[in-house]
């Protein structure tokens, strides 16, 4: 009897706390849960790499404040700051284009010093913040001035990270505007043709493209083409999902990871190491994490208070199972290979911060609704 | 005009929840769509997915069988294999390369001029893949470098099996030897159960029971990365890898008796001749040697060009075995077939006697055929012919049956056919058989009397092999009974050491051929070493058993048939080869043998006195006496076999710990001793 009321008054008194912090508990503790599951699954993909870990545990803790640090802003704050921000990272991206540090053939990096920043991620909040801010005060479903608008405010930033050229990243930016796009009512036929347009642009756009871009294409269209080309990835990363079985080979005994077979088994293929490593019942346990994420925030924007609100944490929630979907469809063989890491769980820089700042937006979205409304 | 619009909240609220409804629904069916995608791979092509992975990791490395020892009678191994030590050098692990082969060259384990090549090779390899810089190191080389092994990271001693000839040169035309696989010997072998394996049997027993020597090798699986390299991980990844030990080859026993092939070859040196000896009841050869002989063991870890071209050029040809593929005019060595073959084809009557001068006149014609340096027969009957080996009375002989009947005879004494040997290589001689006849003279065009006329004294169409002609001896000594020779008399399993002995092969017997001439014929075999007139008499006088022999002086050059033949007159090439046959003793006999020693003129000088010493050798013990006849078969397994020594030297025992054993595993003593070059 007593431990019980002392276990519901520490509860209690958690709850409280995470409210003053305008928290919201069901969401962090699955993002948690995910971020431990990823930490797990990177100590065996890099081979026990303690300095890789503690990087992204450094990261994680970095991301989480920035988290904790935005979901105690106002949504009005956020809201007038967007057309700032945005302003911002589209000058940060033509700095990219002008002074940007070249990695592995691409300009993504702007060095500040001791940090590296990819100003791509930055647009993978402003963008979407910058679409709800303008439909904020407008009257919904957009008309075709208002999609013109919409339009450019998307396409600029993705034509310019595509150049850099950062295909994923440019897509996922698109993707995160259209998004808003979508949910402020966008009609259907006008969706229906502009995936008309995006498949006869992806076509006309090969001739355009850089030669592994089209690789990748190619081979997600027939990775046996190339064996060891570009379907290379494709290839090794089925085998080891395939070979995972219904339970998996077990945690560092992954041996497509372990033995190099797996390219790019800390980033980008990582969930490749989940199925070998942890088979079909850890791959769904990962999945169910990812799907109460994602249901979770849905439910969390469609109680916002206002237009900006609802737009916003619907584009959050959307592009992070747009992230899931498509890093496990290409992993699996179901999407081409574009550079799409699993959230949360793939090592990598500026994209743990970018998606947990997009969750510390909706919590702020959600938590300050009685504030409005 | 379009009316104004007002933001309707209740309406937009509407909306939005449709629509993240639709976007809910698109989610979950995109998610459906994941899920089917890892079930198919995940539960339905498992098994195809896990064998690729499996595929993926693990290569397959080859463990060579150990070869099969090769074991004369009395158990010394003649055939073994010996571990060496090569030098390998893994790229990746070395830090100063440069520095660290000249080190080695201070160590004189490499030489300074090759170290350019050998970098270039290193430079051209994988830098995780081992590379031999310095093969075969001696034992002192081993030793020296074993000591000093900490100053080269990355270099490392790797012990291998080589092919060794303890006894060098000794039996090296029976035993033969195996050298690198070359592109023609890989037309016919399965090249899978090869990987891994060095070397093959080119010659001789070697290549003979190549099958039975080589074994079957096995395998081991490792695990490597995605770039080649062999990983060491214990535990999970490795619990699958499989190792199939090799199965050793399995032991050779020879009729090979050391003690008289050692004489034998002894008694050759210096010569260019042959020397088969073997036991006529079952054709166990108890020697064979052709002189001069090669050391196989330059042929079995690779021979150099300038060593191969030494032997190639050499003009006493040490490469060619004489015993097997020398075709020879045999001389008087083939009366006794001829006189048994006219005894029983009723030509002549053993009884008669004619008087035979220095020369025979031919028939119908004014050509005379001479009996060697002229000498006069006088009155001989058949077997006074064959003691004195008259000439006159054969060619006479000869006339009187006609090419065909000698064309028949012949064969029954294993002329002009293989004997069967079971090692590759024999020459089947020449034998004027009808079927040769038919071929070579049809209708008997271009073939004249002089030519059959010159048969009875082993001349012209009539060519035999030192092996033939031991074969020959044997039938005589058994009366009749043909064995075909063989070399190998049973294979041991190297586990369980059971020796499963294989049966001689009788493949003939002569019993068209009565008691009665077979009597005359031996008996004045017999005579050839004991008659005072007889041609072997001062070769074999005072023996201590009966022998009965027969002397063979052939003739090279025309002039001899003339009788005109000087010796010394006459470039050594083309001086009398020297022959002599015997089988002792003569009612039970034990040991046939036939001497060949060419250019060396009369039988009875040159061939005979090496015949009888090895009769000697084989027949009398160390008091001078005449041994028991010793069971023939089934032998027991020989007493003094040494253990086996394994390939696939256990890579567990540390360099140092080789570096420090004692000389070498098997019968040689001077196993490592030998510093290479």
């Amino acid at each position: 009897m007593s431990t019980e009321s002392r276990a519901r008054r520490t509860l209690g008194g958690a709850a409280r706390v995470l409210l003053a912090l305008k928290v919201d508990g069901p969401l962090l503790t699955g993002l948690g849960l995910i971020a431990a599951y990823g930490l797990v699954v990177l100590y065996s993909a890099s081979a026990e790499n303690l300095p890789m870990l503690l990087r992204t545990v450094l990261r994680l803790a970095l991301g989480a404040v920035i988290m904790l640090a935005l979901a105690r802003v106002t949504p009005n704050v956020l809201r007038r700051a967007s057309p700032w921000l945005y302003a911002i990272g589209i000058l940060l991206l033509l700095a990219v284009a002008a002074v940007g540090h070249v990695y592995l053939g691409a300009k993504r990096w702007l060095d500040l010093g001791p940090i590296q920043f990819q100003p791509s991620e930055l647009m993978k909040l402003a963008v979407p913040m910058m679409c709800a801010w303008y439909l904020h005060e407008r009257p919904l479903p957009p008309r075709w001035s208002d999609l013109a608008v919409l339009g450019a405010i998307i396409l600029v930033p993705v034509a310019l990270v595509a150049k850099e050229p950062d295909l994923g990243t440019a897509m996922l930016i698109g993707t995160g505007g259209f998004i808003v796009v979508f949910l402020a009512g966008l009609r259907k036929r006008v969706i229906a043709a502009l995936l008309l347009l995006a498949v006869g642009g992806m076509l006309f756009g090969m001739r355009f493209m850089h030669g592994y871009q089209r690789e990748r294409l190619v081979s997600y269209l027939n990775p046996e083409a190339h064996p060891l080309g570009a379907g290379y990835h494709i290839i090794q990363s089925q085998i080891a999902i395939g070979s995972g079985g219904v339970f998996g080979k077990g945690w560092m005994a992954g041996s497509q990871a372990l033995l190099d077979f797996l390219p790019e088994r800390t980033t980008d293929f990582i969930f490749a190491v989940i199925g070998e490593e942890f088979g079909l019942l850890g791959v769904l346990g990962l999945l169910l994490l990812y799907a109460f994420v994602i249901g979770r925030s849905l439910y969390l924007s469609m109680q916002g208070p206002d237009t900006f609100s609802r737009l916003l944490g619907g584009s959050v929630a959307l592009t992070f199972f747009i992230y899931v979907f498509i890093n496990a469809g290409m992993t699996t063989g179901l999407v081409p290979v574009v550079g799409v890491p699993l959230p949360l769980v793939s090592y990598g820089g500026s994209s743990v911060v970018t998606v947990l700042s997009g969750f510390g937006i909706l919590m702020s979205l959600y938590s300050h609704r009685k504030l409005m409304g | 005009m379009s009316p104004v619009r007002i933001k309707d909240h209740w309406r937009e609220q509407r909306l939005f929840d449709r629509r993240a409804w639709f976007a809910g629904t698109v989610m979950v069916l995109s998610a459906l769509a994941v899920l089917a995608r890892l079930y198919y791979l995940q539960v339905e092509r498992h098994d195809y997915y896990s064998l690729l992975a499996q595929a993926n990791g693990v290569r397959t490395e080859p463990i060579p069988a150990a070869r099969g020892l090769i074991i004369a009678r009395d158990g010394e191994v003649i055939a073994s294999n010996r571990p060496t030590f090569d030098l390998m050098l893994t790229p990746d692990e070395v830090p100063h390369l440069n520095s660290s082969l000249e080190h080695l060259v201070k160590l004189k384990l490499l030489r300074a001029d090759d170290i350019p090549s050998l970098i270039h090779t290193i430079k051209s390899q994988e830098s995780f893949d081992r590379v031999p810089i310095r093969l075969d190191l001696s034992e002192r080389e081993v030793a020296r470098f074993a000591v000093r092994r900490y100053e080269f990271p990355g270099i490392n001693l790797s012990p291998q099996q080589a092919r060794w000839y303890p006894f060098g040169s000794l039996a090296v035309d029976a035993v033969g030897y195996v050298g690198t696989i070359s592109a023609s010997d890989l037309k016919h072998i399965n090249q899978a159960a090869y990987a891994g394996t060095a070397v093959i049997g080119k010659t001789g027993v070697e290549a003979a029971y190549e099958k039975q020597l080589h074994g079957t090798n096995g395998y081991r699986q490792i695990l490597v990365n995605a770039l080649g390299r062999p990983v060491s991980r214990p535990g999970v990844l490795a619990q699958d890898l499989h190792v199939e030990p090799p199965i050793p080859g399995e032991d050779v026993i020879l009729s090979l008796d050391l003690k008289i092939q050692r004489l034998a070859e002894k008694l050759l040196k210096g010569h260019d001749g042959a020397v088969v000896a073997l036991d006529p009841w079952n054709g166990d050869i108890l020697a064979l040697a052709s002189s001069p002989a090669f050391d196989p063991n330059l042929f079995a870890r690779g021979i150099s060009e300038q060593q191969y071209q030494a032997l190639v050029n050499n003009p006493d040809l040490p490469l060619f075995n004489r015993a097997l593929r020398a075709q020879l005019p045999t001389g008087s060595t083939v009366k006794p077939a001829i006189a048994l073959g006219a005894l029983t084809d009723g030509i002549v009557n053993p009884k008669k006697r004619i008087y035979a001068s220095s020369a025979w006149h031919l028939p119908g014609s004014d050509h005379l055929f001479h009996n060697a340096a002229h000498e006069v027969c006088g009155w001989v009957g058949l077997r006074m012919a064959i003691i004195m080996s008259c000439d006159v009375y054969f060619y006479r002989l000869a006339y009187k049956m006609g090419v065909d009947r000698l064309g028949a005879w012949l064969p029954n004494f294993g002329f002009g056919r293989p004997t069967g040997i079971d090692i590759p290589g024999e020459q089947s001689g020449l034998a004027p058989t009808p079927a040769w006849m038919a071929k070579h003279y049809p209708h008997d065009y271009g073939w004249y009397p002089g030519d059959t006329v010159i048969l009875g004294i082993g001349q012209g169409a009539f060519l035999a092999t030192p092996l033939q002609m031991a074969h020959y001896t044997g039938i005589l000594a058994t009366r009749g009974l043909s064995f075909q020779p063989r070399l190998v008399t049973g294979l041991r399993n190297p586990r369980t050491h059971k020796i499963h002995w294989k049966r001689p092969i009788l493949d003939g017997n002569l019993t068209m051929i009565s008691p009665a001439s077979w009597k005359v014929v031996i008996g004045a075999m017999h005579g050839v070493t004991t008659n005072p007139r007889g041609t072997a008499y001062w070769a074999m006088i005072n023996s201590p058993y009966p022998i009965a022999g027969k002397t063979g002086t052939a003739q090279l050059t025309r002039e001899e048939a003339n009788g005109d033949y000087n010796r010394k007159a006459t470039p050594e090439k083309l001086r009398d080869d020297s022959w002599f046959i015997a089988f002792a003793p003569v009612q039970a006999p034990r040991i046939a043998v036939a001497v060949l020693v060419e250019h060396a003129g009369w039988g009875a000088t040159a061939a005979a006195p090496i015949a009888r010493k090895i009769m000697n050798a084989y027949l009398l013990g160390p008091n001078g006496k005449l041994l028991a006849a010793t069971p023939p078969e089934p032998l027991s397994e020989p007493a003094n076999l040494k253990p086996r020594v394994l390939a696939g030297v256990s890579r567990t025992f540390t360099v140092l710990e080789q570096a420090a054993r004692p000389k070498g595993p098997a019968a040689g003593s001077s196993v490592l001793a030998s510093e290479a070059p």
